[in-house]
């Protein structure tokens, strides 16, 4: 059904319509503001009191050309009353703002979904930029859609007229008429955004009032033209009690790392160089100085963790942030840290790769990079944060191993959940963990010649003392040479080099993680299915389908990769079949195949989009079927 | 933490540094670990006059610490009985940094070598270098690739025939001392590994200057590339080369200070003239604290690669704001207007709140 909306109409009996879940995706080109706009419904959704989860979805480039496919930028945002996992396979709803979004976004809008277009940017011009051989808006093409026409830059101007401002500012409002219209279709409220305008341009007062102005637009036109014979409502989710808010996982990283400074009491050091999608970190972290954090914006990667384990080396806690490429440059510094045994945490988001790949897409196929990407034999410690709120806790306990086992500690988020956006139950800040450190003070050499030996190791953690310059006494080298086991001299000695590896590896073998918890509310569940890092959404959301469907299946998701938590073995022994999705050729499948000789069956998509519910439902479906039969 | 006044000339290099009222002697800084350079390098020269001219500076030992990249050279750490780190090729000047914006109350030292600093380590260099990081920067040119053997290294002379080489090098190469004052440092010195008495008075400077102290040894390899300054040391030649300078003084030199450095005023570039014949006022007078690098870069242009001429001394050194002090400083004035509070921090400014049934 297609409504046409050019004239204004009375107001009479909006029908309201209840749904318990909403997935719309705002799509247009990269100059439209699309980002904030999805960004600012979000806020909306969340000061309401919905779950919600977002997939924000962006070219490489700045500024692709104007109206071509590649300039398509879109968020989706998936908002609900009960707690969901995924920011939605599909959009319910579609918003295009030219010709090229709607020719990137159509097929994934289902039948009877609905689509709203601005006409303004349907010209000859702009339809033969993306293909288009006649306009789909005056033609068949869309009658499976109900779709809504609305002049959104005209109405946009109109609105603005008494303004003042130039017809082309004035219509680069046009994305805050969009959200004021789909802000009155869900009853969102408004204030919030209001607000948020006034401050992002209080140095541009008439450039605030014209968003605000055009944001009431949009909503006035809603409520004032007939065109919208519904509006829906999406009432706040049940979730547990306490005070959230919203946060994107290179946020929660951020506060993760400004709360391990405070936790352990050491300044914090960010040495680091900007990588898509990373660079928010960075951008973060140099806002909260106050709480003694320094962001050093290095020449290039290997600076940047250069910094980070030198200022490590001198008691503070050395942090980089990185992607993909940067890891690799980082490589031979992890190395280092790995053989001078000092704490660094390594914030990898992983993008598409190999090399430069996709920047702004997600993928999670550096697992074997971080596992083995260095020479020699080099463990380190590595865990995945599993969704953007968890980037909090993760980059806590990459702190934590860090810093009791003197290791560097790779974290390996991703594009997803670095911009994904979910709320956040507010942690209480008694509650956080003790981190604090002790560094040496005392010679420690147990032959009683008063020396200190640097590599005398703790017996439980195999950790050795941490003793910054400036102590009296401990005066000692340490450096990339293989060292003797206790004294730390350098050492060719065979046996100890032998000995030495064998150390650095039953120590990171040794870090105590907690047990992998297996979501299985039947507990007959015979199929498996283990994930990790930013698939738990899709992977769990996928898992609760298959159990609607009468089927049982049980998930555990991987949050330690190395080590991985003791009970894994015994986990994966205890089913019939398991399954491991990944945005990978198959990485973690071939740890779990070589570690614990179980025949784990891969499922994988290298896709740069994070995997659909539905299209995992449907894998596991398959895999829950053949061990039945 | 202490509020750094910055910019006054009187901040020392190591200000911030404590300091002891215990004697100290070479020997104090002389690590457990046996040395293990090759019989006759100049690297013992210079080891032996860091370690007796670190005494000089009564420092607390425990707050001096040497970092070092890959090379012969950078064994160096291993020997001092300080705190050290011997890290990765080129990288010394980028793990430095971490730590000397980290900790004001450490004297921190680079050492490094042509081929640590100047090809695989060039890019973490010339940056340390602008950004005027507090670290003092030995840096033993030997112009060679001794670990490794006997490569042709980026200082080493066109048309160099080495392993790698053997129809000779195609690389120019590069001037250390130029390419330092290029990148804007604000101390610059060079000093011979057997001018015990120039390169310890280069070092003092190099310690009290606050700021990247960028310092040139020409070292002698006897194994790979041996005599490659031999013309700098031999007695009757090495008063024909060497250009010594001294803040404020006439640059004189020769046998009978004969020679002398003068500005040609048709090109405004300097060159070595006999002052017998320009007379003594022609002379041009050293001012190390010129804010255009343009001067010491001219003078780091008397004599190539050949060594016909070779200046030594302290060619530039300035005041200006390092950046460890204002990181620090951006920290403190952070901490001073606004509380750290992370409760605040976390709750940020949108919340809802889901109450209980």
């Amino acid at each position: 059904m297609s409504t046409d909306v050019g004239n204004g109409a009375s107001p009479e009996g909006t029908e309201v319509r209840k749904l318990d879940r909403v997935v719309i995706r705002f799509a247009g080109d990269s100059g439209d503001g699309m980002q904030l706009t999805g960004d600012r419904f979000t806020s909306e959704a969340a000061a309401f009191g919905n779950d919600l989860a977002t997939l924000p979805n962006f070219p490489a480039e700045i500024r692709a050309p104007q109206g071509t496919l590649p300039g398509v930028s879109s968020f989706q945002l998936h908002f609900a009353d009960y707690d969901i996992l995924t920011p939605g396979d599909r959009p319910d709803v579609l918003v295009a703002m030219n010709p090229a979004a709607l020719k990137a976004n159509i097929a994934d809008l289902p039948k009877g979904g609905t689509l709203i277009v601005n006409t303004d940017e349907f010209t000859k011009r702009n339809l033969t930029k993306v293909g288009y051989d006649e306009d789909p808006l005056e033609n068949d093409s869309l009658a499976a859609f109900n779709v809504h026409k609305v002049a959104m830059a005209t109405l946009t101007k109109g609105a603005l007229e008494a303004t003042g401002l130039s017809k082309k500012d004035a219509e680069r409002a046009k994305n805050m008429f969009a959200l004021g219209l789909l802000s009155w279709m869900y009853h969102r409220p408004t204030e919030g955004t209001e607000r948020f305008l006034r401050e992002k341009f209080a140095r541009q007062p008439d450039i605030a009032e014209a968003n605000v102005l055009a944001f009431r637009a949009g909503w006035n036109y809603g409520e004032t033209t007939e065109s919208f014979a519904v509006t829906y409502q999406v009432a706040p989710a049940k979730l547990a009690t306490g005070t959230y808010r919203q946060i994107t996982g290179n946020t929660a990283l951020a506060y993760g790392i400004v709360a391990a400074g405070q936790q352990s009491g050491l300044p914090v050091v960010l040495g680091t160089y900007p990588i898509t999608p990373a660079s928010d970190v960075l951008h973060e972290l140099a806002k909260h100085k106050n709480f003694g954090i320094t962001t050093l914006q290095a020449e290039d990667e290997i600076a940047g963790i250069g910094a980070a384990l030198g200022a490590s080396f001198g008691g503070a806690l050395g942090v980089t942030s990185t992607s993909g490429p940067g890891v690799a440059l980082k490589s031979e510094t992890i190395g280092l840290a790995v053989m001078t045994e000092l704490p660094l945490i390594v914030l990898a988001i992983q993008r598409g790769g190999p090399s430069t790949g996709l920047p702004t897409k997600t993928e999670q196929a550096d697992l074997l990079q971080a596992m083995f990407g260095r020479n020699g034999e080099s463990p380190v410690a590595i865990i995945a944060p599993m969704s953007p709120a968890d980037c909090f806790d993760a980059a806590l306990e990459a702190a934590r191993i860090a810093l009791t086992y003197r290791t560097p500690v790779i974290l390996l988020s991703d594009g997803a959940i670095a911009n994904g956006s979910e709320p956040w139950l507010i942690p209480d800040v008694d509650a956080l963990p003790d981190l604090s450190v002790e560094f040496a003070s005392e010679p420690n050499a147990p032959d009683g010649s008063g020396e200190f030996w640097p590599y005398l190791r703790d017996p439980e953690t195999l950790a050795r003392p941490w003793a910054v310059p400036g102590t009296p006494g401990l005066q000692h080298r340490i450096g990339g040479l293989e060292k003797a086991d206790g004294t730390g001299n350098i050492s060719y000695d065979p046996d100890n080099h032998d000995k030495m590896v064998r150390l650095r590896q039953a120590k990171i073998d040794g870090i105590t993680v907690p047990d992998v918890v297996v979501d299985d509310p039947s507990g007959k569940a015979r199929v498996l299915v283990v994930g990790w890092g930013s698939s738990f959404g899709p992977i769990g959301a996928a898992c609760r389908r298959v159990r609607r469907l009468g089927m049982t299946v049980a998930h555990a998701h991987l949050r330690h990769l190395n080590p991985f938590p003791d009970n894994l073995g015994e986990v994966l022994a205890s089913y019939d079949r398991v399954v491991v999705p990944e945005m990978n050729l198959g990485q973690l499948a071939l740890l779990l195949r070589a570690k614990y000789l179980v025949d784990a069956v891969s499922y994988t998509k290298v896709a740069g989009l994070p995997f659909k519910a539905e299209e995992l439902q449907n894998v596991l479906i398959d895999f829950v079927q053949g061990v039945a039969q | 933490m202490t509020t750094i006044d910055l910019g006054l000339p009187s901040l020392g290099g190591l200000d911030g540094v404590p300091t002891t009222e215990d004697k100290q002697t070479a020997k104090d800084y002389k690590s457990d670990q046996e040395v293990r350079w090759c019989p006759g390098c100049g690297d013992y020269a210079v080891l032996a006059a860091v370690q007796s001219f670190l005494p000089q500076l009564g420092l607390k030992r425990e707050n001096i610490t040497f970092v070092s990249g890959i090379g012969c050279s950078s064994r160096f750490p291993y020997y001092m009985n300080t705190y050290g780190m011997h890290s990765i090729h080129g990288r010394a000047p980028a793990i430095a940094t971490g730590l000397a914006v980290s900790r004001p109350d450490l004297s921190v030292w680079v050492v490094t070598g042509d081929g640590d600093a100047l090809s695989i380590g060039g890019n973490h260099l010339i940056h340390t270098l602008r950004r005027n990081v507090n670290l003092k920067i030995l840096l033993f040119n030997n112009r060679i690739y001794g670990l490794t053997k006997g490569q042709y290294s980026p200082t080493s002379e066109e048309g160099k025939v080495t392993k790698s080489t053997p129809m000779g090098s195609l690389d120019h190469p590069f001037n250390p001392v130029s390419l330092a004052l290029g990148a804007e440092a604000t101390f610059v010195g060079r000093a011979l590994d057997s001018d015990r008495k120039g390169l310890t008075e280069v070092l003092q400077a190099a310690a009290e200057h606050r700021g990247s102290a960028l310092v040139e040894i020409y070292q002698n390899c006897p194994i790979f590339n041996d005599g490659a300054f031999e013309v700098l040391k031999e007695p009757g030649e090495r008063e024909q080369r060497i250009i010594p300078l001294r803040h404020g003084q006439p640059i004189r030199f020769g046998p009978a200070g004969e020679h002398g450095v003068v500005r040609n005023p048709a090109t405004g570039m300097l060159e070595v003239a006999e002052v017998a014949t320009v007379g003594e006022q022609a002379l041009v007078v050293h001012d190390t604290t010129l804010d255009d690098p343009s001067y010491s870069f001219a003078l780091s242009r008397l004599g190539g690669q050949d060594l016909t001429h070779t200046v030594t001394g302290v060619f530039r050194s300035v005041s200006r704001p390092t950046y460890d002090d204002l990181a620090r400083e951006q920290v403190h004035l952070a901490q001073q207007s606004r509380r750290a509070d992370l409760r605040s921090l976390l709750r940020g400014k949108d919340t809802w709140t889901v109450a209980g049934d």
